[in-house]
């Protein structure tokens, strides 16, 4: 039996195949002090599949995505990437951290940061060859950044460094892409920028995930929604999830200020 | 009882001097300049604590290296005024403005520069001092013979001082930590937070302002005790040991100025009873004594305090997923969580829930029923915002809140 | 000046200085970098504990026991500040605070407390070193560079330093692309599976290793000095993280030699008779140059040129 108020989609009943998922989390709980930033989460992403992870502010969208990369420590619960210990995968696995996580003042250029996505082939010592600058190159090109590749990265704008760390992540040619608020603070060409190229990697049958913010656009770029306040509200297609009812369940008294904040 | 006190058993040579010493029995400047470095501690812990609630703790550290050249500059100035060099007030008015050129470098590079303020204050603290420390080879070459005795306030010498500096660093102590005093309120708002303090119409530069220059006032008036190279530990150090013991503001200010209060009396007096205990890291090993006693059993913030609590807060967790899940008959993942349970009595060693297990089990679900409904609820926002996921909401509402809730829930509220 | 002077009397300390500043110049740009440039000044202050321990423990003083003490103490030094920051919630600042005043206090206790009165062991030498005692008598001239048994008469710290600074480049060479990719951007670096805290945790030994070395040699001053001035300076004069660090060894060398000349130098020129302290005309030198890079580095302010589209 499930609880009722969660539109199941038969995960939590579902056999032992769905651990065989891009990403599946089970009993995810983690906390920063005397209260749980997100509690007893599942979750299940498959390839083919786009989905935007929403909910209010502080209902521990980020802190799931960062506690499923290994980079804040869970309390509790269980994480596997196509079956196997997250850390064994991690080649597959590309992440976009939120834009304000970095120093934009870093001594570096364009090109050096979306190489930074080529580490795990490039390694320590051996050479940066032809191709490794041709992927570079590549990725830039796909979110339209080519002819900045020499510019400093202090002195692109929000839109641009959003791009330069999507690119940073196709660089990496991953099967799993976690993205941390792609979306906040870009302009419009940015936003429809970001949003073909995920789409381009869902066609490919990769699986993207998304944290977003903007409830507006949610039907427009995802297929799939993953609804948390702490815990998890509903997970599912858009039909199923995307609800009246879930919404007012994960926003509560502030659904009506989000939905205007989309109407705008 | 013994009837003499202290009792002659004790009485051995050490012993009774640090008795004395304690009690301020060795002579007049020993107790001047005990009570001087305890109005000293004081001043330094409630100041250090507005720097250290800051963030700033370090630039500190600058303003104290900042004072060698000054000491040297006011030495060599004096000497060429005819004077002896070594008058104590001229000393400190010299390192007093070589401090403050310091501290006006750090704001500079922070504010003009993309340097950030760590890298400025190890910049101006290691050239000021490398600067002093040139200036100090030049004293001694024009010194020729004579010893200037300007290393003394490197770390601190009450060894030989004179009476009349015993007075100066008593009077500075005390009109410090009057300062103090009368600037506590602007200071707690401005180190709590700058941009609301600007927005209530403070000044908050000068409040800055003030609170650097009292801690270069009392890095001023304990070069001669402590040293210039130690006296920033006085300033730090008791300030972040109350942060353990209280989470307001008020209550850490007093118990730092307490705790540099208590290191600087015991230990300028511990440093009396003997020549090789130099009167600066006595003070400072004081005060890092207080400071691990606190880390270790403060109550508030305290190590043992915290792992307590965080291991019976994940224990809690573990138990309410557990149950979650036998009451949803999902399988139980985490091998933590079946120790858990097992240990209370919740699941039989085969994994199958006992009665006490079913039963709390059936609460937990139904509170997370209930909880559904009150966090979907706008009217339930408050009790919903401080919900954590663990406490039983029969705890947390009323009965006539959890009626409303259980009507809305309907028939499954008498699973 | 021949020779016959410069080589036994000016060119070791010389070489010393120089090789002394580059090996806490390069792994200071990573360090500044990471906002954690006073790590420098906390470790540089803890090697006095650490002298003085293992000088009680051994009875000697000898250069390479205290070497291990000092390193041991900035070790200790580094884990009492990341169990305190960590355990106790302390911004790292206060803790660093903390922990060094803390063990240097320890360290003069100690001092004063032993009998080092028949040994050169003081904290005044700890803190000021002395380059220019580090001669080399067996030199006559530059020809003695290429004399066993003269090169044999050169003081140890000379070799010491060199060791040290082909040490760090080595390191720094080899793990340049981790380092920088964990400075720029530690949650991705973790995502794709780099050992993050090993690393911060390799550059503070490396820096705690050129401390030890540097401190042995010139005394601690000009080892602070160097952590953060010349990488200071250079982080105004370029964009490019390699271009930086190439400048702050540029500066490093500069302060070295003229901090050097100017110690020894400068003062006849004026007309005094004594020379001054050259690690102290050393961190003088890059403060100065510091200066200079603040106000007219090309790159001096956080907002360079304004992106265009």
């Amino acid at each position: 039996m499930s609880l009722d108020l969660i539109t199941s989609e038969g995960h939590r009943v579902g056999g032992e195949t769905e651990f065989d998922a891009p990403l599946a989390i089970r009993g995810l709980t983690v906390s920063y002090g005397e209260k749980p930033a997100v509690f007893s989460i599942d979750a299940t992403f498959q390839p083919g599949e786009m989905t935007a992870i929403i909910g209010p502010n502080g209902a521990g969208k980020s802190t799931l995505l960062k506690a499923a990369l290994g980079i804040v420590k869970p309390l509790s619960g269980l994480i596997s990437a196509w079956g196997q210990p997250m850390a064994s995968q991690r080649a597959r696995i590309a992440y976009v951290p939120q834009r304000a996580s970095v120093d934009w003042d870093f001594p570096t250029r364009v090109l050096d940061v979306v190489m930074m996505g080529q580490y795990r082939s490039l390694g320590l010592l051996s050479r940066v060859r032809n191709d490794h600058r041709q992927i570079a190159m590549d990725s830039l090109e796909r979110v339209g950044m080519a002819q900045f590749a020499d510019r400093q990265i202090g002195q692109l704008s929000g839109g641009q460094q959003q791009r330069v760390f999507l690119a940073r992540a196709l660089a990496q040619r991953a099967d799993l892409y976690l993205l941390d608020e792609p979306f906040a603070g870009v302009d419009a060409a940015t936003e429809k920028a970001i949003v073909s190229v995920l789409q381009e990697l869902r066609a490919q049958g990769k699986t993207v995930v998304a944290v977003h913010h903007d409830l507006a656009t949610v039907p427009d770029y995802f297929d799939r929604v993953f609804l948390i306040n702490t815990t998890r509200i509903a997970e599912g297609a858009l039909a199923e999830a995307f609800t009246q009812p879930n919404l007012q369940a994960a926003y509560g008294g502030r659904l009506a200020t989000a939905q205007m904040g989309a109407a705008i | 009882m013994a009837d003499v006190w202290p009792p002659r058993k004790w009485a051995r040579r050490s012993d009774l001097m640090l008795f004395e010493a304690l009690t301020l029995q060795l002579g007049y400047n020993a107790t001047l300049v005990t009570m001087g470095a305890m109005l000293l501690g004081i001043a330094a812990g409630a100041t250090g604590t507005f720097l250290f609630l800051g963030k700033r703790a370090l630039v500190s550290d600058a303003i104290s290296h900042a004072t060698l050249p000054g000491v040297a500059l006011a030495f060599m100035v004096m000497v060429l005024f005819g004077g002896d060099g070594r008058s104590l007030p001229g000393l400190l008015i010299g390192s007093a403005i070589t401090s403050a050129i310091g501290l006006l470098c750090v704001s500079a590079l922070t504010h003009r520069t993309r340097l950030s303020e760590d890298a400025a204050i190890g910049a101006v603290l290691s050239v000021f001092f490398g600067f002093g420390i040139v200036l100090l080879t030049v004293v001694q070459s024009m010194n020729a013979g004579r010893q200037a005795g300007l290393e003394s306030f490197l770390l601190g010498s009450t060894a030989g001082m004179l009476w009349n500096d015993a007075v100066v660093i008593a009077l500075g102590g005390t009109l410090v930590l009057l300062a103090v005093l009368l600037l506590r309120r602007p200071m707690t708002i401005v180190a709590f937070d700058p941009e609301f303090a600007a927005g209530a119409g403070m000044n908050v530069r000068r409040t800055e302002l003030a609170m650097m220059g009292l801690a270069m006032a009392i890095t001023v008036v304990g070069l001669k005790i402590v040293g210039l190279i130690l006296i920033v530990a006085l300033l730090i150090i008791p300030a972040v040991a109350a942060r353990f013991w209280s989470h307001r503001v008020g209550h850490v200010v007093l118990l730092a100025g307490a705790f540099g209060g208590l290191s600087g009396y015991v230990g300028a007096a511990l440093s009396a009873t003997a020549p090789a205990l130099p009167t600066g890291p006595i003070i400072v090993l004081v005060a890092f004594a207080i400071f691990l006693l606190s880390l270790l059993v403060a109550p508030a913030r305290g190590i043992l305090a915290a792992l307590i609590r965080h291991r019976r807060f994940q224990a809690q967790v573990h138990i309410r997923q557990g149950l979650l899940a036998l009451a949803t008959g999902q399988p139980i993942y985490e091998p933590l969580t079946i120790r858990l349970m097992r240990r209370r009595g919740l699941v039989r060693a085969d994994g199958v829930a006992t009665e006490t297990g079913q039963a709390q089990a059936a609460r937990a679900l139904l509170d997370e029923h209930r909880w559904q409904v009150l966090r979907s609820d706008p009217a339930h926002e408050e009790a919903a915002a401080h919900y954590d996921w663990l406490t039983p909401l029969d705890t947390v509402l009323t009965p006539d809140q959890l009626r409303a809730l259980d009507d809305a829930l309907g028939p499954r509220a008498a699973t | 000046m021949t020779g016959s002077e410069f080589v036994p009397l000016s060119l070791p300390p010389l070489v010393i200085g120089i090789c002394a500043a580059i090996a806490c110049a390069v792994p200071g740009n990573f360090l500044l970098l990471r906002k954690q440039a006073l790590i420098g000044d906390a470790i540089s202050h803890v090697v006095l504990p650490g002298i003085v321990l293992a000088f009680l423990v051994t009875g000697v003083v000898s250069a390479w026991p205290m070497m291990i003490g000092a390193g041991v103490a900035a070790l200790v030094c580094v884990g009492l500040i990341e169990t305190i920051r960590r355990l106790g919630r302390i911004e790292p600042g206060a803790a660093m605070g903390v922990v060094f005043t803390a063990m240097f206090a320890g360290g003069v206790l100690l001092l004063e407390q032993s009998d080092t009165s028949s040994v050169h062991l003081d904290v005044e030498h700890a803190l000021f070193g002395n380059l220019e005692s580090l001669i080399w008598l067996d030199a006559t001239g530059w020809h003695s560079l290429l004399d066993p048994a003269a090169l044999a008469g050169m003081p140890p710290e000379l070799w010491r330093m060199l060791i040290t600074l082909l040490a760090v480049l080595a390191m720094t060479m080899v793990f340049w692309r981790p380092l920088k990719l964990s400075t720029f951007d530690e949650g991705f670096a973790r995502t794709i599976g780099l050992p993050v805290n090993l690393i911060g945790l390799g550059l503070v030994i490396a820096a705690a290793i050129a401390a030890v070395a540097a401190f042995d040699a010139v005394g601690s001053i000009i080892v602070i000095a160097m952590f953060i001035c010349p990488p200071a300076a250079a982080r105004m004069m370029t964009n490019s993280l390699e271009a930086q660090v190439l400048w702050s060894v540029a500066f490093a060398v500069l302060s070295a030699v003229l901090g050097y000349v100017l110690a020894g130098y400068g003062p006849l020129w004026l007309g005094f008779e004594n020379a001054v302290s050259a690690a102290g005309m050393i961190a003088t030198v890059s403060g100065v140059i510091l200066a200079i890079a603040a106000a007219f580095g090309p790159f001096r302010t956080r907002h360079g040129v304004p992106a265009e589209i």
